[in-house]
């Protein structure tokens, strides 16, 4: 007899019956010393979106030191977007220490009970969402490149790149609450602030003592301004691959970069072979970037480097290999060699410069 | 004063290659190396060993092929390993490896008490920079991440003074000890083995340790089904809608090609022309 096969129906997860009656999207406000991280009004954007999707409200999570700087931030955060602000000031929030902010959080979670909240995967954010998740025993998906709301499950879908692979995939939290992500900075657009709109704020208050803190913090040592190159805020960039072959090669990259005013920037072999310093890396375990124009030169365009600059506004790729994945989504491209097509490219745009200058 | 070390091995990513039609990585002969971000967190470790005198114990959970790399640990200058290995940790998501490693650093607690747990700041494989933190939560110590240099260890007061890369700056941090530290990239460079560790490495008796050897009863905690997280679909990146535009020129000559390039591209997007000369002013 020909039956027809069946096919095993996809098993449904169930939610967990503990968390039945968590709800609505937040997105942890990272404030150090009064200032906010950008990454956290991009997650106020991308947030705004999933709200949207499920009907429900999209709230602010602000923890800090007592005073007006505090609470101004969720007059912020409604700019951005967010509904409501959580707020929680308490002198043990001054600086940011992994216990009390573990702490804090972890308290407002159990108590107002969200569905999803995503973090920024800055230095700050990947040491409390690791924290806050495994004292929650939920999911934690980290360095997400695409948010979305499965719409048959409702679930968020979390997309990043496989480990070690070349390729994305999606990942869920099917039977805990909340879902955790973490995305790295620039990888989702600035929305814009629209200064008219307001929320409303819940105070939280904590209960946690400085004596109960075993960590504590003697002092802080700011970055000098011009230290490091600011590749995530670079309006032009100039990278380089292993298509260079020799690190004297690489002076064609810098030379071009010269010219433009640009930042330099490489893929990982450049950065370890200690060509350029670690604050040139784009890709996934180094910086995203969005610049209004990125030279990707000698590249191949693995996926942990497109996830690094695929935001950027036009992309030029320069490689000898018709077939390089570059081509993919690179806007424009030229199929040659990178030693003879950097230097003609400085070239012209050292001509077009001064041609612009003369007559301006 | 007696450290853990918490290791990975991983395939050697600088050696991957990509298969240029199905875009899928190509494994095959990728030997598999140390985590790199984990070599800055045993040589921290050896160096307090130098200093203060004591154990170095290293562990990992994986296969039983990653034996290699806790011997090349021992070479290093380790004093004992462990290797956690059970076909019921596969699938594992951060926070069952945290459910295990843990589980497996209180058994090594029981025979010596830990003083510092230290892990690399993130794996060059999975990235997530979650498994260190996971440990300190569950084990209850002090967590000290993106650590770049531990200044003072005051052993009466059972006190550490660390520096940490925090957004922006460095925080100097006190805290009692036991804590779980992850060491940043770049903070020291690891030692060459000498010649005794290497043959002691070579003869060391590894400890291997299973689910229960661990002290994990229940083994719905491990592995895939510890695993709050499930990996759905696997996908290609889409290419954009349109793949790049090849500029071309009937000689291909580098000089033609970028002029005929700067054209196009100044056409159709006018404002990008006007922002170069404004930035090279
Ligand atoms: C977990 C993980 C994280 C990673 N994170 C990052 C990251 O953050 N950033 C990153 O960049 N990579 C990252 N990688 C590595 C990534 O997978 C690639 O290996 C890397 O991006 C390749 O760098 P490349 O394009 O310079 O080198 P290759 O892939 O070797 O490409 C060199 C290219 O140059 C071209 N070429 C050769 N000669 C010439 C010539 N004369 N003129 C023009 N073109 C030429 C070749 O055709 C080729 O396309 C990561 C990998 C893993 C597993």
């Amino acid at each position: 007899m020909n039956e027809p096969v069946k096919k095993p129906a996809r098993k449904k997860v169930e939610l967990d019956p503990r968390f039945v009656n968590y709800k609505h999207v937040w997105v942890f406000i990272e404030a150090e010393r009064g200032v906010v991280h950008p990454v956290s009004w991009e997650l106020l954007g991308e947030g705004r979106k999933l709200a949207d999707a499920l009907g429900v409200e999209l709230a602010g999570v602000v923890m800090g030191p007592p005073g007006e700087r505090t609470r101004q931030i969720c007059g912020e955060a409604f700019h951005y977007g967010a509904d409501l602000c959580y707020l929680a000031q308490d002198e043990v929030l001054r600086d940011y220490r992994n216990e009390p902010y573990t702490r804090a959080l972890t308290e407002l979670v159990d108590t107002y009970q969200p569905e999803i909240m995503l973090l920024g995967a800055s230095t700050l954010g990947r040491d409390l969402a690791g924290s806050v998740a495994t004292t929650l025993a939920t999911g934690l998906v980290a360095d997400c490149t695409e948010l979305v709301i499965e719409a048959d499950s409702r679930n968020l879908a979390s997309t990043r790149p496989t480990f070690g692979g070349s390729l994305l995939c999606t990942i869920m939290t099917q039977r805990h609450r909340p879902q955790m992500a973490t995305v790295r900075p620039r990888v989702m657009a600035m929305p814009d602030a629209d200064t008219a709109r307001s929320g409303r704020i819940v105070e939280h208050k904590l209960a946690i003592i400085e004596s109960s803190i075993i960590t504590k913090v003697l002092e802080f040592i700011p970055d000098a301004q011009q230290d490091k190159p600011q590749l995530a805020f670079a309006d032009i960039i100039v990278s380089g691959g292993r298509g260079f072959k020799k690190q004297e090669n690489f002076q064609l990259v810098w030379d071009l970069a010269k010219v433009l005013g640009a930042e330099v920037g490489a893929s990982r072999p450049i950065v370890q072979a200690g060509w350029v310093e670690l604050d040139r890396q784009v890709g996934q375990s180094g910086k995203t970037v969005r610049p209004k124009l990125y030279i990707a030169a000698g590249i191949s365009g693995a996926i942990q480097h497109r996830v690094g600059m695929d935001g950027s506004d036009v992309i030029i790729a320069i490689n000898n290999d018709p077939n390089a994945p570059i081509f993919d989504f690179a806007h424009y491209g030229i199929v040659g060699n990178a030693m003879q097509i950097l230097p003609a490219l400085t070239e012209a745009f050292r001509a077009q410069i001064a041609l612009a200058r003369r007559a301006g | 004063m007696h450290s853990v070390v918490c290791i990975k091995q991983v395939p050697d990513s600088a050696q991957i290659r990509v298969h240029p039609v199905t875009n899928t990585i190509m494994r095959q002969g990728v030997p598999a190396i140390i985590n790199p971000y984990d070599l800055f967190a045993l040589e921290e470790a050896l160096r307090l060993k130098d200093r203060f005198g004591g154990t170095v114990t290293v562990i990992t959970m994986g296969p039983p092929m990653a034996e290699v790399a806790l011997r090349k640990c021992l070479s290093f200058g380790a004093d004992d390993a462990i290797l956690v290995s059970d076909r019921a940790f596969a699938g594992a998501d951060t926070l069952a490896t945290s459910y295990a490693l843990a589980a497996a650093i209180g058994k090594i607690r029981e025979n010596m008490p830990v003083d510092l747990i230290f892990t690399g700041k993130q794996t060059i494989d999975g990235d997530t920079a979650q498994v260190g933190p996971g440990i300190a939560r569950r084990l209850d110590y002090q967590l000290l991440t993106y650590v770049s240099a531990i200044r003072e260890i005051d052993h009466e007061k059972r006190e550490i003074l660390v520096e940490r890369r925090a957004e922006g700056g460095v925080q100097v941090l006190k805290t009692k000890l036991p804590c779980l530290i992850t060491m940043l990239e770049g903070t020291n460079e690891m030692r060459y083995g000498d010649m005794d560790d290497m043959f002691r490495a070579a003869r060391h008796p590894l400890k291997q340790w299973d689910r229960l050897a661990a002290g994990i009863e229940d083994p719905n905690v491990v592995g895939l089904k510890g695993s709050p997280t499930v990996v759905g679909k696997v996908f290609a990146p889409k290419p954009r809608s349109q793949r790049a535009e090849i500029i071309e020129t009937v000689d291909n000559d580098p000089k033609n090609l970028v002029v005929t390039l700067l054209a196009k591209v100044f056409t159709q997007h006018p404002k990008l022309e006007r922002e170069i000369e404004r930035l090279a002013k």
